[in-house]
């Protein structure tokens, strides 16, 4: 599903973030991305979706080569990958349903078929209630959930998530996992940078630890490994 | 593109229109000045044009026949004029009838000449027209060179003096013009950019669900596009009222001999679409400007 060859990746400000990746994520499985800040977790992650460009090596993500890809075709590549964020990235100005009906009318998805795919994850992530509230009338679990519910509104086959928890208190934290479980079971594979020891010595699952540039440890079912 | 998503695209890029307020008048105001010196401009140079063309078409050569030439001689000249490359007629015109036109023209003090009915002290005269303006000062010194040939006048130098008053014109309000229009560009460009920077979440939101460049390139394409039409309803007006008040009251008084204006229909509508179409050009070049750079597309 998501092969990584040989990455390397130097800024133009010549840092180093990644120097020799190698890495073969299946379809449904849920990876943790953990190590220490500076060690090129986030390059890593926004290699996935095209943020950045690898210096040099291949990326697989299902049947396309981000390498070979052209600009204008990676929007549709996006439209594959779901993408959560630490601030949530909602919009202020809109309430909840236009938030995420906002991703479907990018795509030009049909008003009928947005209303449909728009309840129905509302429903998912337990906020169908809540569809007319602005994002500022909600609490920060909310909102991530609202975020969450906008990346996968599109049934992606992946989702990112780039410390989706970082802005949350635990017990918050719990029921956002709790969510990404669920839309893991459904076959989403699903990629999480994350700096929460607790969740993931709980919630075991794959853990790729980055260090300096390079993968340092690939487990299954793998401990968080770090004393902070 | 689908209706639903072009009408999206319509009403995103009427409502920054709106919510910038300020900038959005100072850049209209910007292309109503541009557009307003455009028209006048353009309405000038093309009048000139048209007037030079004409009095160019209308410009013959008069060949003073040698007084002492016999009539053998002055038909022997006429067929030699007509061989000339690029002649296209030659109308032969008595002394006679060259004193009836000099009366004729000078009116009232024309009376005066008459007295010269008896001993004519004119030339018979060839007139000779080139089939092409741009020949006739060729022709003319050809014509001079014959035998028989006292003179030869043409009216050359008017033509070649409203010409150049023409390039002048040209060429400074020209400048003007392009001065003028790099500003107004510059104001529509950055009034865009503020409604991009503005917008930026949400343009990294698109972007990070699959937008394409082209969709959220389109309300800002729009909202360019608007700016310049919108800047040109006031020239437009100006052109129409302007034109037709000219046409109507002042025809009459400077049509004398050869200055007339060009019919207000369809030169006032011919010069509106041109103002219309140079205001949606700067608007939508001075979008394109400021997106691109922020899309790095």
């Amino acid at each position: 599903m998501i092969l990584m060859k040989d990455i390397y990746k130097t800024y133009a400000n010549g840092v180093t973030a990644l120097n020799g990746v190698n890495v073969d994520i299946k379809q449904g499985e849920f990876v943790y991305i953990i190590g220490p800040s500076g060690a090129g977790k986030s390059t890593f992650i926004k290699l996935m979706y095209r943020e950045v460009k690898p210096t040099k090596g291949k990326i697989l993500i299902g049947d396309m080569d981000l390498s070979e890809i052209k600009e204008r075709k990676v929007p549709y590549l996006r439209r594959n990958i779901g993408v959560v964020f630490q601030d949530f990235k909602l919009l202020p100005k809109l309430s909840v349903y236009e938030n995420i009906a906002f991703a479907l009318e990018v795509i030009e998805e049909s008003p009928k078929n947005i209303r449909k795919q728009v309840m129905d994850v509302l429903e998912m992530v337990g906020l169908k209630n809540k569809a007319r509230f602005l994002p500022n009338e909600l609490s920060g679990g909310e909102q991530q959930r609202v975020s969450i519910a906008r990346a996968i509104v599109n049934h992606p086959k992946i989702v990112i998530a780039d410390e989706p928890t970082g802005n949350l208190d635990p017990e918050t934290s719990w029921e956002i996992m709790k969510t990404f479980e669920e839309i893991n079971a459904k076959g989403t594979t699903i990629i999480m940078a994350t700096h929460s020891k607790e969740i993931v010595n709980t919630i075991k699952k794959r853990v790729i630890a980055i260090e300096d540039g390079v993968i340092f440890r690939d487990e299954h079912r793998g401990d968080y490994g770090y004393e902070i | 593109m689908k209706f639903r998503t072009f009408s999206r695209h319509l009403r995103e890029g009427s409502k920054n229109i709106v919510r910038n307020g300020w900038m959005t008048i100072a850049s209209v105001g910007a292309v109503t000045t541009t557009l307003i010196l455009v028209a006048v401009f353009l309405a000038l140079v093309l009048n000139l044009n048209e007037m030079a063309k004409n009095i160019e078409n209308d410009v013959q050569i008069n060949t003073m026949i040698d007084i002492t030439a016999t009539e053998d001689e002055i038909i022997d000249l006429g067929n030699e004029i007509e061989q000339i490359d690029g002649v296209e007629s030659v109308a032969f015109s008595s002394n006679d009838d060259e004193l009836q036109k000099l009366i004729e023209s000078m009116g009232e003090e024309g009376e005066s000449w008459k007295l010269f009915e008896q001993d004519n002290p004119l030339n018979h005269v060839y007139i000779v027209r080139a089939a092409v303006p741009e020949d006739t000062e060729r022709i003319a010194s050809e014509v001079a060179a014959l035998n028989s040939v006292e003179s030869v006048v043409f009216g050359q130098d008017v033509v070649e003096q409203l010409f150049e008053f023409n390039t002048y014109a040209r060429t400074i309000g020209l400048g003007l013009i392009i001065a003028l229009v790099f500003t107004a560009i510059f104001l529509i460009s950055n009034t865009i950019k503020i409604t991009i920077m503005a917008r930026s979440t949400e343009i990294g939101i698109q972007k990070l669900v699959g937008a394409t460049n082209g969709f959220i390139r389109w309300p800002f394409f729009i909202e360019g596009l608007l700016l310049g039409v919108l800047g040109s309803i006031i020239p437009i007006s100006v052109i129409l009222g302007g034109y037709y008040y000219l046409d109507t009251n002042f025809s009459e008084t400077i049509s004398f001999s050869f200055v007339e204006l060009l019919p207000f229909n369809p030169f006032a509508w011919q010069l509106s679409l041109m103002v219309l179409a140079t205001g949606a050009i700067i608007g939508v070049w001075g979008s394109v400007m400021s997106v691109r750079k922020f899309l790095k597309v």
